[in-house]
C-alpha cells in the first residue's frame, strides 16, 4: 500500500480546504464552541469566493464581536451600540459600488438598535445585515436580551424571563420580513456542518442580492452563547436545538426573487 | 495592624472567593476591610487577582502597588507580582505549574502544595481553603472563630454543609506550608 | 435582621440595596460594564415583593432615561444607572429633566473614554457631569462617593436633595468603587411615598387632575423667549442656593499641611495613602476631598490656598477638576495637575513623586 506523506498532502494540488485569507492570524477571543467564530468564517469565505473583499466594508457594533475588526481582514468600522445600520446606510449611499454589511448581536439589533434596524430595513437600504441571535447579552456577562426565551435564566432575569413583567421574546426576523424594503430574510444556524453549508449559501445569496442592487438582505444566525447560558459547548448546542429552534425556526422567511 | 494582601491566580482557582472569606472574617473580627478584584473580560478563564486589606484603622487606598503578603497561584502572576512584595514581606506560592520559582532575597518565601493536597483529599474545590490555612499559619490576622463566621457569611446557606470540609482544609494548609527562604 | 445592618458588599450592590431602602419607586437601566451589578442585584432581590419598587430593563439608555423622565413627572423616586458611553446617550433626557425641574437619581460608573474606551475606572466624565452635559444652561447636583459606605449613604441623600431642589442628582462613581467590597452599614427601610404624600409634597406631579386643582403640566418648552429667560434666571438662582447650602467636602491632615492634594472618589483613596507616604518622608501633605463636585468646594480650597505652598489636583483624567481648583485658588499659589488616563489608576507613590517634581522641586 502506498503511503502518503505529510508533504504530499500539503501540495497545492491536493488542498481541498484551507482557511480563508480574509481571516487574520489573530487567535479569536470567542469562547470555545461559540458560533461567532464560524459566522465570521463563512462571511469571509463568501467575500473571498465572490472576489469582493477589496470592495467590502464591514460594520460591527459592540457585543462580543466588537473585535470583529481584529479577525476580519477587510476594511471594518466599529459602531456605537445599536447604531451599525445607520453607519451602513451612509456608507452604502455614499459608496453605492461598495459592499456593506453589519454584524449585530441580538442585544444590539433587537434592543438598543431596534429603531436603526427597522428603519434601514424599511428604507430598503442595499446592504446585508447579519444578525447573531444567541438569546443573551454575551459580552456584558449574560444579561437578558429581547430575544431571551420565556423562562430562560440570565443575570438580569435570575428567576427566568417573566413575560408579564419583562415582555415577550421578539422575533426580529419575522418582523423585518413584513417590511417591503427587505428582499431576502432568512434564519440559519452554524452548529453542524450541514447547517454551516446552508448558512453560507444564505450569506452568499445576500451578497449576490446586494450586487444586483436588490435591496436589504437580512440573515439571522441562531447561535449559542455557552458562557452566558452557563453550559458546556455541547450542552449549549443541544439546548439551542431543543429550545431556541422551536421558537426561532430555521429556514427562509422571505425570498423576493424579482 | 494593617495587612495588605494580594491573591493572584487563574479564574477557576477560587481566588476571589478566598479573598472574600478572608475579608468577611475580618468584618466578623470587627476589623476594617476592603476587597478589590481585578475585573473585566480578562476574567474569562484568564488571570484573576484580588487585593484584600485588613486593618484596625480606616483603610486609605483599596488599590495598591506593593503588598505585605502576596499569595501567588500561577506562573503569570509570579512574573507580574513577585516584585510587588514589600521588602521584608511574604510571598506564598503553590509550586504546582510554576516553572520559574521566586528568587528574591529580601522577602520571606513559603511554598504550599495545595493543589496536590486537594487532589489527595479528593476535594479539589477546597484548594483555596488549603492556601488560606497556610496563609493564616504564617499571618494569623484573624482569629479562627471569625474564620468560621466568615465562612458562614460568605457561603450561601445551601453550601453551609460544606463548612466542616472547608475548615479541615484550612487546618491541612496550616500543616503543609513550608518555608523556602527566610530572612534571619 | 437588626434595623441597622452591617454587611460586606460591592459598591454597586450597596447602592442598589440602599436605593430600595431609601424608598425608591422605580429603577430603569440598560446593561453596561462596570455597573451591571446594580440591575442584577435589584432583579435578584425582587424589590417589588419587599417594597413595591419596580425594576425594568429598558431597550437602551435613551429609553431608560426617558422612563425616568416619565416616572419623575409623577413625583416618584426614580433612578437609573449607567457608565460613560451610556451616559452620553442619556444627556438629551437629562437636559429635559433638568429643564422641567424634576427629581431623579442617576449613577455613572465612569470608565475610560472617549468612545467605547475601556471598562477600567476613570474620572474623565468630570466636565460632562459638573458643567451640564447636555444642551442648555443647567447643573446637576453631583455627589462623589469614595467608599462603599458612601455608595450606600448617597442613595437616600441623593433622593432627598433631588426632591428638595427638584433637580437631578448624579452620583459619580467608577468601577473601582463599584466592584470593591467594604464593610457597610445599611440604613433601615423607609417607606415609599404614598399617593397622598405625593399630591401634598409635590403638588406639581402629574398624578391625575383632581377637581380641586388646575391641571399639572411637565414641560421644558417655552416658546416665548422672555418666559424662557425667566425660567433660566430661576434655575440659576436655584443653583446659587444649592451652592450656598449643599457644598460638602472632607479634609484629611490639612491643619499643618504645607502642600495639599485635591482629589475625589477613587483618586481620593489613593491620595490618602499618598499623604501617609509623604508624611513618612517628612513632607507635610494634606488632602481635601470634594464630596460634592457641583457645588464645588471653592471656598475651602481658596482658604487653604492662603496658607499652603502648592496644590496638586489628582484625577484619573487629563485634568478637568484642576480647572475648578485653579478658579478657586487664583494666583495665590501654584496649582498643578497629576493624572493617569484611559483607565489606568495612578499608584500612591506616583502621586508623591508628581508632588515632588511638579510642586516641591519645581
Ligand atoms: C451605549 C452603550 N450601552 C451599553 C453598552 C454595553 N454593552 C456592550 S455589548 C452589550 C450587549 C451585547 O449583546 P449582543 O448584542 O446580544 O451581543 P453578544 O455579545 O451576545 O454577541 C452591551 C449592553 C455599550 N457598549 N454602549
Ligand atoms: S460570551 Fe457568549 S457570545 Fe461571547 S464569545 Fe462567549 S459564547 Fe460567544
Ligand atoms: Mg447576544
Amino acid at each position: 500500500m502506498d503511503t502518503i506523506s505529510k508533504e504530499d498532502i500539503r501540495k497545492p494540488e491536493n488542498i481541498v480546504y484551507k482557511r480563508t485569507e480574509l481571516l487574520t492570524d489573530k487567535v479569536m477571543s470567542y469562547c470555545p464552541g461559540c458560533g461567532h467564530g464560524t459566522a465570521h468564517r463563512i462571511i469571509m469565505e463568501v467575500l473571498e469566493e465572490m472576489g469582493i473583499q477589496d470592495k467590502t466594508i464591514g460594520i460591527a457594533p459592540v457585543g462580543c464581536s466588537v473585535l470583529a475588526y481584529e479577525f476580519m481582514n477587510i476594511d471594518m468600522q466599529q459602531a456605537a451600540h445599536g447604531r451599525a445600520p445607520a453607519l451602513a446606510t451612509a456608507v452604502k449611499r455614499l459608496n453605492p459600488d461598495k459592499f456593506v454589511f453589519t454584524y449585530q448581536g441580538d442585544g444590539d439589533l433587537a434592543a438598543i438598535g431596534t429603531a436603526e434596524t427597522i428603519h434601514a430595513c424599511n428604507r430598503g437600504e442595499n446592504i446585508v445585515i447579519i444578525f447573531i441571535n444567541n438569546g443573551i447579552y454575551g459580552m456584558t456577562g449574560g444579561q437578558m436580551a429581547p430575544t431571551t426565551l420565556e423562562g430562560m435564566k440570565s443575570s438580569t432575569s435570575p428567576y427566568g424571563r417573566d413575560i408579564k413583567s419583562m415582555g415577550n421574546p421578539i422575533k426580529m426576523t419575522e418582523l423585518v420580513a413584513q417590511l417591503p424594503g427587505t428582499i431576502y430574510v432568512t434564519r440559519q444556524a452554524v452548529h453542524t456542518p450541514a447547517n454551516v453549508r446552508k448558512a453560507k449559501k444564505a450569506v452568499r445569496k445576500a451578497f449576490e442580492n446586494q450586487k444586483l442592487n436588490k435591496g436589504l438582505s437580512f440573515v439571522e444566525i441562531v447561535s449559542n452563547c455557552n458562557s452566558g447560558w452557563k453550559m458546556t459547548p455541547n450542552q449549549a448546542n443541544q439546548w439551542m436545538v431543543d429550545n431556541m429552534f422551536p421558537f426561532y425556526p430555521l429556514g427562509d422567511i422571505k425570498v423576493n426573487e424579482d | 495592624m494593617t495587612e495588605e494582601i494580594l491573591i493572584a491566580g487563574f479564574g477557576g482557582q477560587g481566588v476571589l472567593s478566598m479573598g472574600k472569606i478572608l475579608a468577611y472574617s475580618g468584618v466578623m473580627g470587627n476589623k476594617e476591610v476592603s476587597w478589590m478584584p481585578s475585573y473585566g473580560p480578562e476574567m474569562r478563564g484568564g488571570t484573576a487577582n484580588v487585593t484584600v486589606i485588613i486593618s484596625d484603622e480606616r483603610i486609605s487606598s483599596p488599590i495598591l502597588s506593593s503588598y505585605d503578603t502576596a499569595i501567588i497561584l500561577n506562573q503569570q502572576s509570579m512574573d507580574k507580582f513577585e516584585a510587588s512584595v514589600k521588602p521584608g514581606g511574604i510571598l506564598i506560592y503553590d509550586p504546582n505549574g510554576i516553572t520559574r520559582h521566586p528568587s528574591r532575597k529580601d522577602i520571606n518565601i513559603y511554598s504550599i502544595d495545595a493543589a496536590d493536597e486537594a487532589a489527595k483529599m479528593g476535594m479539589t474545590k477546597v484548594f483555596n481553603m488549603i492556601i488560606l490555612g497556610g496563609f493564616l499559619k504564617i499571618k494569623p490576622v484573624v482569629q479562627p472563630e471569625f474564620i468560621h463566621k466568615g465562612l458562614e457569611k460568605s457561603l450561601p446557606a445551601r453550601h453551609h454543609n460544606m463548612i466542616p470540609e472547608n475548615e479541615t482544609a484550612i487546618e491541612k494548609g496550616k500543616d503543609i506550608i513550608k518555608p523556602v527562604f527566610l530572612l534571619n | 435582621m437588626s434595623m441597622k445592618e452591617l454587611r460586606l458588599m460591592k459598591g454597586n450592590e450597596a447602592f442598589a440595596e440602599a436605593a430600595i431602602r431609601a424608598g425608591a419607586d422605580g429603577y430603569f437601566g440598560y446593561p453596561i460594564t462596570p455597573q451591571s451589578e446594580v440591575m442584577e442585584y435589584l432583579m435578584a432581590e425582587k424589590p417589588h415583593e419587599r417594597t413595591g419598587m419596580i425594576v425594568l430593563q429598558a431597550e437602551s439608555e435613551v429609553a431608560a432615561i426617558n422612563m425616568v423622565y416619565g416616572g419623575a413627572s409623577c413625583g416618584k423616586r426614580v433612578m437609573t444607572s449607567s457608565s460613560s458611553p451610556g451616559m452620553s446617550l442619556k444627556q438629551e433626557g437629562i437636559s429635559y429633566i433638568a429643564g422641567a425641574e424634576l427629581p431623579c437619581v442617576i449613577l455613572n460608573a465612569v470608565r475610560g473614554g472617549p468612545g467605547l474606551g475601556t471598562i477600567q475606572p476613570s474620572q474623565s466624565d468630570y466636565f460632562q457631569s459638573t458643567k451640564g452635559g447636555g444642551h442648555g444652561d443647567y447643573r446637576l447636583i453631583v455627589l462623589a462617593p469614595s467608599s462603599v459606605q458612601e455608595m450606600a449613604d448617597f442613595a437616600p441623600l441623593a433622593f432627598d436633595l433631588a426632591f428638595k431642589y427638584r433637580n437631578p442628582v448624579l452620583i459619580l462613581s467608577d468601577g473601582a468603587i463599584g466592584q470593591m467590597m467594604e464593610k457597610v452599614e445599611l440604613q433601615e427601610q423607609r417607606p415609599r411615598f404614598t399617593e397622598e404624600e405625593i399630591r401634598k409634597n409635590t403638588p406639581w406631579a402629574t398624578m391625575g387632575k383632581t377637581p380641586d386643582r388646575e391641571r399639572n403640566i411637565i414641560t421644558s418648552l417655552n416658546l416665548d423667549s422672555h418666559v424662557q429667560e425667566e425660567h433660566n434666571i430661576h434655575l440659576q438662582a436655584k443653583y446659587r442656593e444649592i451652592e450656598k447650602n449643599e457644598t460638602r467636602w472632607e479634609t484629611i491632615q490639612c491643619d499643618d499641611a504645607e502642600y495639599i492634594l485635591v482629589a475625589y472618589g477613587t483618586s481620593a483613596r489613593l491620595s490618602q495613602k499618598a499623604v501617609d507616604i509623604a508624611r513618612a518622608k517628612g513632607i507635610k501633605l494634606g488632602l481635601l476631598r470634594p464630596i460634592t463636585l457641583f457645588p464645588f468646594p471653592t471656598q475651602p480650597i481658596a482658604e487653604l490656598a492662603n496658607r499652603v505652598k502648592g496644590i496638586l489636583s489628582v484625577e484619573m483624567s487629563a485634568g478637568q477638576m484642576v480647572e475648578d481648583v485653579r478658579l478657586a485658588v487664583g494666583d495665590k499659589v501654584k496649582v498643578a495637575h497629576f493624572g493617569r488616563m484611559g483607565g489606568i489608576i495612578p499608584s500612591p507613590p506616583e502621586i508623591v513623586e508628581a508632588l515632588e517634581s511638579k510642586l516641591i522641586g519645581g
